[in-house]
């Protein structure tokens, strides 16, 4: 007796939606069994991972400031996968955006205007598109592969960050701590109340809904999904898929790059080494879990934002590595994908005299 | 396999096989699913000699083959090993009794040199040195030139072949099994591979040579089996037989009688081609020469040929998704378009239908709807939709349930997705999605392949309405059936060329069977073409 994966004749509409919550149930299994393998309480230590960031204002504040950068990205990239063009680089992207963005604040310390915050966001666009345009253009000239490209220039915009902020960029009256200059005023993103929660979900929102709208209503949306479905019937329907390479990593690129100048001009306020928990690598695993929808996204980077907070919670409470958080993560893409098999697959039990036709 | 369900078998085939055979299968079935690949399949190879397996794409040689070597197991039937009944577990085993198979496609890494690639297929390798020695001899004996420490990435496609033939030398085999070998080789390796096979069956080494280019077959081959649908049609002794006969049985178009065509109104030209050159795109691609065709309004061309002769290249370059620098090679309407890609062309009026349904003339997974709208941006109403980019799905929905309608798409939902219809609707939906544009050129690619005989019938109609509204139809097809029941003119690709056309009413099935059979270039063909010139009085 064996178990078989059977071909289903048409997606499964019922899958589809049921995957990732059978997803989130084996990653909390997972998780349970994990705490008790280390020796931790297990329902206690799951509480506080996933339960207790929805305890109190302050701290679903703080979930939604962790999920917008996550929600910039994911969006961007959600598009990308659909068009089967691999950016795995959005923190690369992140990492310039910030740092283009960072140049008005850091060169023209006085200017404050509403202008201000809208150089600072539009040279953050630019300088995600202009990271990610490199692993796209290299794809389209020399076929480069843009996963290894993309990837490796996260380390190289990194690196760059860390010189600018350790040398050139360094604030004069910082102690010769690695950082730039306090962003102020309209430098900043604009808060609501007096927490921490910014203008930069606002964008994301309207990121995520503009999106959704490209995919689900557009021409644009329906080259994309062509393309990323069936190569060969986009080049017969006369679709570029060279251009549509540089359009999808233009786009998410962009995006990260916005993410990257939202997160330093709010809850960072200042260039300095770290700027990212990883949030362009998340990203990933947002834009996956939300199947690849913008809408899905939303909710998806509300799901990871919640593991970084209970991560943070379960190093305090339990007094578990940070790493707990990118374990969990790990596991739960681990199980978007292997339920995602169950939407076009369905299990079957086959016992092997069956198998063997009769002569 | 259990012995209980091949008793049967046996039973009905004799318990035993004949020692004269080296190997010989009987009866073999192989089902996968619902469709049966082969059909009480009989096979028997003597030692030593070179036997072709015939068959169009899909007759089910590779399946058969695959079951000799172990990769697939039959469903029903026998096989026997020098008299004795085997069962081929895997392909181990086979090489184990001494069949050695060399495929159509190389399983080489390009970063190794030739004996690391060898050393890898062989389970037993301690000295490198002493290979490279063995690959050395036995590489001159046979005349297989090879260069042991050179890299795979840098050689050619005739040297790569060389050493998939020598790892199976090297096992000493009894049986050598070769998928196509020629498809790949320019005609002077072939002819060293020729010698090669010769030389080997002249010590006793029997060859299953699997091939559709007749005139390699007759030249080399000792006998030959053939298949059509997963039948065994015929078994001939190939030197007895011509390209044409040969053809004739692969094709089983003997079976139609050729009725007589309306006579042709020459009416103004659609598509012209003029001297169209496409380089290939592969190793295993075939190139366009001077191609150059004219296809007139009200009538339908058929170009017949064997599979792999260069028609998915031709479809490439007349849909426009390979243009050509020189605008002049294609014309629509009148037109100049060589350099156009596909969506310029069809809003010159024309339309195209791949060979492949799924992939390339639909998405899988996008409902019938949304296919609707992959080769018509016609889709968008007004000025406000076309400067947003909006797609009307109201529209998409109304053009595809008109469609359904009109070629009888059978589904089991309103809108399924295209993957869940079943060949024969889903390319009655393809090419009617063509025909509701209302086409003046239309270019279509195998109509009715791998469809069911319901389906093919409404599709060759619509084709014959559509020449007879006044459209110019141009029709790829290995069906010689369907050629000579829909076409009035026929021309024939081989190798990258185009025969002229000829009346349907003057073209025989020998005549296409010399085209085709395999006499490429070559003296007979040009003789052929030139009588056949004197006997129609015109051609185009």
């Amino acid at each position: 007796m064996r178990i078989e994966l059977e071909k289903r004749p048409e997606r499964s509409t019922v899958m589809a939606w049921a995957s990732p919550l059978i997803a989130v149930l084996a990653t909390v299994v997972t998780g349970g069994l994990i705490f008790a393998a280390i020796g931790k309480p297990p329902l206690q230590a799951l509480w506080i991972f996933f339960l207790e960031p929805f305890s109190s204002l302050w701290s679903i504040e703080e979930l939604i400031v962790k999920a917008t950068p996550l929600i910039l990205i994911g969006v961007g990239l959600s598009v990308a996968y659909r068009a089967n063009v691999w950016n795995i680089g959005a923190e690369g992207q992140f990492t310039i955006g910030a740092l283009m963005g960072g140049v008005v604040p850091v060169f023209f310390t006085s200017w404050q205007s509403p202008l201000t915050l809208v150089a600072m966001l539009a040279l953050g666009i630019l300088g995600g598109m202009l990271w990610a345009a490199i692993p796209a253009l290299l794809k389209i000239r020399t076929r480069a592969n843009e996963i290894l490209v993309s990837l490796m220039l996260v380390y190289v915009a990194q690196l760059l960050l860390d010189w600018l902020v350790r040398g050139p960029w360094r604030d004069p009256k910082g102690y010769n701590f690695p950082k730039t200059v306090g962003f102020e005023d309209w430098q900043t993103m604009p808060v609501f109340g007096g927490g921490r929660l910014n203008l930069g979900i606002v964008l994301a929102l309207a990121a995520a809904v503009g999106l959704a709208i490209l995919m689900r209503r557009t021409m644009k949306g329906y080259e994309v999904r062509v393309l990323g479905e069936a190569p060969r019937a986009g080049r017969f329907a006369g679709f570029s898929s060279d251009r549509m390479t540089l359009f999808v990593f233009l786009l998410s690129g962009g995006l990260a790059g916005l993410a990257g100048i939202v997160e330093v001009a709010s809850t960072v306020g200042q260039l300095q080494p770290n700027i990212s928990p990883g949030y362009g690598f998340t990203a990933i695993i947002v834009a996956f879990l939300g199947r690849l929808d913008p809408i899905g996204v939303v909710v998806a980077a509300l799901m990871l934002a919640v593991s970084y907070l209970g991560g943070e919670a379960a190093q305090v409470a339990l007094g578990i590595s940070d790493k707990a958080a990118r374990v969990f993560q790990g596991v739960l893409l681990f199980w978007v994908l292997a339920c995602d098999t169950l939407i076009l697959y369905r299990l079957r039990i086959v016992r092997p005299e069956a198998a063997v036709e009769g002569v | 396999m259990s012995g209980s369900e091949t008793a049967g078998a046996a039973a009905a085939t004799g318990a035993t096989g004949t020692a004269e055979f080296l190997v010989e299968a009987r009866g073999i079935v192989k089902r996968f699913g619902t469709f049966t690949a082969n059909d009480h399949v009989d096979l028997a190879i003597r030692p030593g000699e070179i036997h072709a397996l015939l068959g169009e794409n899909g007759a089910g040689k590779s399946t058969l083959v695959k079951m000799l070597y172990g990769s697939l197991q039959p469903t029903a039937g026998r096989i026997f090993w020098k008299g004795e009944p085997v069962v081929v577990t895997d392909p181990g085993r086979a090489r184990d009794f001494g069949i050695g198979m060399v495929f159509q496609h190389f399983s080489l890494f390009e970063a190794l040199t030739v004996t690391e690639n060898i050393a890898l297929a062989l389970s037993n390798v301690a000295d490198t040195g002493a290979l490279a020695t063995r690959i050395a001899t036995v590489s001159k004996d046979y005349g297989l030139p090879l260069e042991s420490r050179a890299t795979v990435a840098d050689l050619s496609v005739g040297e790569r072949q060389r050493i998939e033939i020598v790892r199976c030398l090297l096992q000493e085999p009894k049986l050598l099994i070769m998928d196509e070998p020629t498809a790949v080789l320019t005609p002077q390796e072939a002819d060293q591979l020729f010698l090669t096979l010769e030389r080997l069956a002249s010590e006793g080494c029997a060859v299953l040579y699997i091939s559709h280019r007749l005139e390699e077959v007759k030249r080399l081959c000792h006998a030959a089996t053939i298949l059509r649908h997963g039948k065994v049609v015929a078994e001939v002794d190939p030197k007895q037989e011509t390209a044409a006969s040969l053809a004739r049985l692969m094709v089983g178009a003997d079976i139609h009688a050729i009725r007589p065509k309306h006579a042709r109104i020459a009416g103004p030209t659609r598509l012209l081609v003029d001297r169209l050159d496409l380089p290939a795109n592969g190793p295993f691609a075939v190139a366009l020469d001077q191609v150059s065709l004219e296809l007139r309004a009200g009538e339908i061309l058929a170009i017949a040929g064997v599979a792999g002769n260069g028609q998915s290249e031709l479809f490439d370059a007349l849909s426009g998704e390979r243009p050509v620098s020189r605008s002049g090679a294609v014309a629509i309407e009148g037109t100049a378009c060589g350099h156009l890609g596909v969506a310029a062309r069809r809003e010159l009026g024309a339309a195209f239908v791949p060979e492949e349904r799924l992939g390339h003339g639909a998405v899988p997974a996008f409902r019938l709807s949304e296919n609707v709208v992959l080769t018509r941006d016609t889709i968008f109403t007004d000025a406000m939709r076309r400067l947003l980019g909006f797609l009307d799905f109201a529209r998409a929905d109304a053009t595809a349930a008109r469609v359904s309608t009109a070629y009888d798409v059978r589904k089991g939902k309103p809108d399924p997705e295209a993957r869940s219809l079943s060949g024969g609707n889903l390319q009655k939906f393809v090419v009617g999605r063509e025909l509701d544009r209302k086409p003046q050129v239309l270019v279509v690619n195998q109509p009715t392949w791998g469809v069911d005989a319901g389906a093919a019938a409404l599709i060759r109609q619509a084709l014959v309405d559509l020449a007879a509204d006044g459209a110019g139809v141009l029709v790829i097809s290995q069906d010689l059936d369907e050629i000579f029941e829909i076409a009035d003119r026929v021309a024939v690709i081989s190798r990258g060329h185009l025969s002229p056309g000829y009346d349907a009413h003057v073209m025989t099935l020998e005549k296409v069977g010399l085209l085709m059979g395999g006499a490429h270039g070559g003296s007979e063909a040009i003789e052929g073409a030139l009588k056949l010139r004197e006997a129609d009085g015109r051609a185009y």
